[in-house]
């Protein structure tokens, strides 16, 4: 099992903040993760976006990124407090 | 910090470890009670369980390293805040008010454009989230085109 979080916006949209995913055998990184989802939640270009951050075990990641199950992975929209 | 920011209090408590500073800024948000979207009944702000604070520790750090800072404050509310309640509180202190107020204004734009915070505008209409606004981001890169720190005169 991956344990998935969402943050922000990303909640209204897969109606949860976490949720724990048995990974399929092809889904070995980062981006793997995020088409699989799209297409099996019919999120099309949602975790995609050029603006949402992935964190891979509370580390901020960019490009490919190697996962498996036991991972957490958290899928950060744009930021801002103030 | 989930509990209500008192900036009265954290000035008080801040203006106790300034050192031999010779002035202080401090800033503090405060929620209005109208947006573009109506009469607003609150805000919902949520953070990251460890991201928020490593995030604001590190701009805290590149702050100090800028400017010869003695002291420095960051306070900013999560959950649910109602409108004119305090959101965030920034302070400085430094030998003189130039590096004081380029930190504060540093540390702000930080918070605005870059700080893990996910906010959440609920008005009577319905809820946004709120990402930062161009401006936002223009404010931001000011501090990446500047290089050099700031001499410091009265």
């Amino acid at each position: 099992m991956a344990k998935l979080f969402y943050f922000g916006r990303l909640i209204d949209i897969s109606g949860t903040a976490q949720e724990n995913v048995p990974l399929p055998a092809h889904v070995e990184d980062t981006e793997t993760l995020v088409s699989w989802l799209e297409d099996q939640r019919g999120w099309q270009g949602v975790l995609s976006e050029r603006h949402i951050r992935i964190v891979v075990n509370d580390e901020i990641r960019s490009g490919r990124v190697s996962i498996s199950n036991g991972d957490e992975i958290g899928f950060l929209p744009p930021v801002g407090g103030g | 910090m989930t509990t209500r920011l008192n900036p009265i209090a954290e000035l008080g408590a801040f203006q106790d470890r300034i050192g031999d500073a010779g002035a202080i800024v401090s800033f503090t948000g405060v929620v209005r009670s109208r947006s573009g979207l109506g009469d607003v009944l609150s805000l919902h702000l949520q953070s990251h369980p460890t991201l928020t604070e490593q995030g604001i520790a590190t701009a805290i750090d590149t702050a100090h390293a800028r400017w010869p800072l003695t002291a420095s404050l960051v306070r900013h509310r999560i959950g649910e805040i109602g409108p004119h309640e305090p959101i965030v509180f920034v302070a400085t202190a430094a030998n003189h008010r130039r590096a004081a107020f380029e930190a504060a204004d540093f540390l702000m734009d930080y918070l605005k454009t870059e700080a893990i915070f996910w906010k959440k505008e609920i008005t009577a209409t319905g809820t946004t989230w709120i990402e930062p606004k161009e401006n936002d981001y223009k404010d931001r890169a000011r501090w990446h085109a500047r290089t050099e720190t700031t001499k410091c005169t009265e």
